[in-house]
């Protein structure tokens, strides 16, 4: 942590914060391989036959923590899980209120709010989308309310695909999602394989993530090959020498490639074929800024970033997606912004080209034939990241970046590097066509 | 002639797999407080990165540096220690001048195809700018002899040695220590020796720049260079150089008329690091590994110069028949010929010795010349006028780079490596494409 948020953790910063009401951002709790899901038991309960119970059950059982009806009079929970799949009309949220909002005052730091619900447009009737509906509206005022690091998030789960909960539900209950709030999930279909290991997912996976150098990426980079993958890392070969120490640090191979020249998916497929016999994750982390007011932006300065974060994204993908392509069961990933959501002033071309991206995701999302492969396509979109690249935002401009978030404080790479992890399990088949922020709950596009 | 007739019929054939080298600087310029030992880990990093090697055991790592400290008496195993290479591999230093780097692949070539490692590491690497200073012969026998004293009495004695003239340290200079003439003013007298002209050099320099600067631009050395210190291309490099910007520069080799050699067709002083990955072809195929080419013979020559009998740099000239006839070969018969371009004029004179009857028969002992070469087939990506030369890295870059350049060609083409070495030595090499 940094600036503000250093201070008011010492003591005199504490009081002060205390005695005016300023935020206090907490130290996130973040995954480690050794750490248990959750530091302690987790509250499950919900509405009706609350139908996903039994698997949210299993999945602690499986990593030894423990599941309780209520809280007990002075004891903390680590989560509290709510089934609401089983809602009919909105007078069933009651159970909603009666079972998370006495608890939240029992909630450890950094705890979790996970509300599962089904997708309103799936609803038979209108009260029932209304009442689906309605738990997007709470589980984000949930988010703001909490405090100390904890977050609340939504997950839509389509009838016949609770299967493929599993991942999700570990990724929002772990230090992984520290940085992810308020964000709205949906599990919709798909063979979800759980791991042989979920310490280490992507076994066996061969990943490419492009911009690796450095920052974000080299953080992916990173969570990737902890998570078992063999890393293919690309970037300029400008950027050449700090490529080669991200690629010598997890083990794997250092291409340097410009990602706008015309074959550069060919490229990267054939790097991945001949070193490792095929490609199943790519990470689309590669982009740059040139940011200027719209007014002062000239067709240099708009072509170059759309061409490099967007219509090489376009370009690639016409490779890897082909036949023959990215492996049966692949997973890309692109990396959006909270600017491609919500806009930033001076910012017009990046944000262009990173909702062109959403819109990329979200048709692919109903492409029939990535479908029969298997092949899911993600996005996430990070909001303020401590990078090299915010370091250099002046200072009031900064501070106002971090703390404009219900964590009250700027994510880390890793946090966004966590996100894509879990977005190329094999056991997160049914997340598809997803944009995830990661962005603390940003007020930004919210 | 102490020569083997025969082809030779080894075992098995060193593959070349790939290479990295960083970018070279001008001495003094942005690798001016890198270490020999800094440069050398950041080519094999990059090496290592490119094919990865992190964690791997390779069979042997041989390297060296022309220019050397005596802290740097294990060099590259201090440099394999510091990449991310496994600690198990082992390392030696290699030194012959200029034609290090080449010798080091030679070197572990012959151990890959005799079997003794499946593969290895080939490397050189030079500064002119971190440049190893010794204090003068005078205080340092003061300083031994004060080491010796065992009384006070002995130590003033030593000390009443030191004279105010000690204190000047002693530079390395680029100097033949036989006949204490530079290396460019021995170039000169065998550029004379053969008529070369200032044009001719002007023209190979121009062509140099001309054909390096295209190269970068292409892409070519996208998979042969990481980048180092911020340096992304050979800071020598100059895109727009031409015969007539290079005619305007005044001659500082030889004297009088005749003086033909500047500071622009002679290669400038320089920093930087070459390695070059060599192994079997299974050991390439079991990573997915590409070979790019086979190292197919090699050989070392070395002439009489101290007495004037032939040019300091004319060793390669000598070296070539003996290949050839071990081959089978014509000059003629390569597709693609490196010839070190120590001077523009080093590479004029040798081709033009082959192509003299008198030389070839004179001193060569051949029936006929050597023949012409298609300078079309010559140094296509450019060499050291535009690259730079540190000396011991210079092998590495001409042997990745031709590898290269050969497979673009297609299986079985052939290409000729040429570098001259201080001391009237030579070292050549022929390589074929995978």
């Amino acid at each position: 942590m940094a600036g503000y948020a250093s201070f008011v953790n010492t003591a005199v910063g504490k009081k002060l914060a205390a005695q005016l009401g300023l935020p206090r951002p907490v130290r996130l709790r973040r995954y480690a391989v050794d750490a248990p899901l959750v530091d302690g038991a987790v509250l499950v309960g919900g509405h009706g036959g609350t139908p996903l119970l039994d698997r949210v059950r299993a999945v602690l059982a499986d990593e030894a923590v423990t599941a309780v009806g209520e809280v007990a009079e002075g004891q903390r929970v680590s989560a509290v899980v709510a089934d609401l799949t089983a809602v009919e009309s909105p007078e069933d949220l009651e159970s909603l209120r009666a079972l998370v909002g006495p608890a939240l005052r029992s909630l450890a730091p950094s705890g979790r709010v996970v509300v599962l619900g089904r997708p309103p447009r799936e609803a038979a009737t209108p009260a029932q989308a209304a009442a689906r509906r309605a738990l997007e509206g709470v589980t984000r005022s949930i988010g703001k309310e909490l405090r100390a690091g904890a977050t609340a998030n939504l997950v839509l789960v389509s009838d016949g695909a609770d299967s493929g909960v599993d991942s999700t539900l570990r990724f929002l209950l772990s230090g992984r999602s520290a940085y992810v709030d308020a964000q709205v999930v949906e599990v919709t279909g798909g063979e979800a394989a759980a791991p042989a290991d979920w310490r280490r997912p992507l076994d066996g996976k061969v990943a490419v993530v492009t911009g690796a150098a450095r920052g974000i990426g080299a953080a992916i980079a990173d969570v990737l090959a902890r998570d078992g993958a063999t890393l293919v890392c690309v970037d300029v070969p400008a950027a050449g020498e700090a490529l080669a120490r991200t690629a010598n640090r997890v083990g794997g191979t250092a291409l340097q490639l410009d990602v706008t020249v015309p074959d550069a998916g060919e490229r990267i497929l054939e790097h991945a074929r001949a070193r490792h016999g095929g490609l199943d994750i790519v990470v689309h982390n590669a982009g740059i800024t040139r940011d200027r007011l719209l007014a002062n932006t000239d067709e240099q300065r708009w072509a170059s970033v759309v061409e490099v974060n967007l219509l090489s994204v376009l370009r690639m993908n016409e490779a890897l997606l082909a036949d023959g392509g990215l492996r049966d069961g692949g997973r890309v990933v692109v990396v959006s912004s909270m600017s491609g959501i919500a806009g930033n002033r001076g910012q017009s071309n990046y944000a262009a080209s990173k909702a062109g991206l959403i819109g990329l995701v979200q048709a692919l999302r109903d492409d029939q034939g990535l479908r029969r492969r298997r092949i899911t396509v993600n996005a996430v979109a990070p909001g303020f990241i401590e990078t090299e690249m915010t370091s250099r935002i002046p200072f009031a401009t900064r501070e106002v970046g971090r703390l404009m978030n219900s964590l009250s404080q700027g994510g880390l790479p890793v946090d966004v590097a966590e996100t894509i992890a879990w977005l190329a399990q094999d056991a997160s088949a049914g997340v598809n066509g997803n944009v995830v922020r990661v962005c603390g709950q940003s007020l930004l596009g919210a | 002639m102490a020569t083997t007739s025969q082809p030779t019929s080894l075992p098995r054939r060193a593959a070349v797999i790939g290479g990295n080298r960083i970018p070279f600087a001008r001495a003094n310029g942005s690798y001016a407080h890198a270490s020999n030992q800094d440069m050398l880990t950041a080519a094999l990093e990059g090496l290592v990165a490119r094919h990865g090697l992190a964690g791997e055991q390779v069979g042997e790592v041989a390297a060296g540096a022309v220019l050397k400290h005596s802290r740097d008496f294990n060099l590259t195993r201090e440099a394999v220690l510091g990449s991310s290479l496994s600690a198990h591999t082992p390392a030696y230093d290699v030194q012959q001048a200029c034609g290090t780097g080449l010798e080091a692949a030679i070197l572990v070539a012959n151990k890959v195809a005799l079997g003794q490692v499946d593969c290895g590491i080939a490397g050189g690497t030079d500064t002119a700018s971190d440049a190893p200073i010794a204090v003068s012969e005078g205080l340092r026998e003061t300083l031994l002899q004060l080491n010796r004293a065992k009384t006070s009495g002995q130590r003033a004695k030593a000390l009443a040695g030191l004279r105010p003239s000690h204190v000047v340290p002693e530079i390395p200079r680029n100097v033949e220590p036989r006949t204490g003439l530079s290396m460019g003013e021995h170039m000169a007298q065998t550029a004379k020796r053969w008529g070369i002209t200032r044009e001719a050099q002007d023209e190979l320099a121009a062509a140099s720049h001309r054909n390096l600067a295209a190269a970068w631009e292409s892409g070519f050395f996208d998979d042969l260079v990481t980048p180092f210190l911020g340096v992304t291309r050979d800071e020598n490099l100059r895109p727009d150089s031409s015969v007539e910007k290079l005619a305007k520069l005044k001659p500082v080799f030889g004297r009088g008329e005749g003086a033909t050699m500047t500071a622009g067709n002679s290669t400038p002083l320089t920093d930087g690091a070459s390695v070059v990955l060599l192994g079997t072809d299974e050991w390439a195929a079991e990573r997915g590994l590409p070979v790019l080419a086979h190292v197919v013979d090699a050989q070392t020559a070395a002439v009489d110069y101290v007495t004037g009998d032939e040019g300091l740099l004319m060793a390669p000239a000598y070296a070539l028949p003996r290949l050839l006839e071990r081959q089978g070969m014509t000059l003629q018969d390569f597709d693609l010929v490196e010839i070190h371009e120590a001077f523009a004029s080093t590479v004029l004179a040798t081709l033009a010795a082959w192509e003299d009857e008198e030389f070839c028969r004179e001193r060569l002992g051949l029936a006929k010349p050597v023949g012409s070469l298609d300078r079309s087939r010559l140094n296509v990506h450019g060499s050291s006028l535009a690259a730079g030369h540190p000396f011991a890295a210079t092998g590495g870059r001409i042997v990745a780079s031709l590898s290269k350049m050969l497979s673009e060609k297609g299986p079985g083409a052939r290409g000729l490596v040429s570098v001259c070495a201080a001391g009237g030595q030579g070292v050549m090499a022929i390589l074929e494409a995978a």
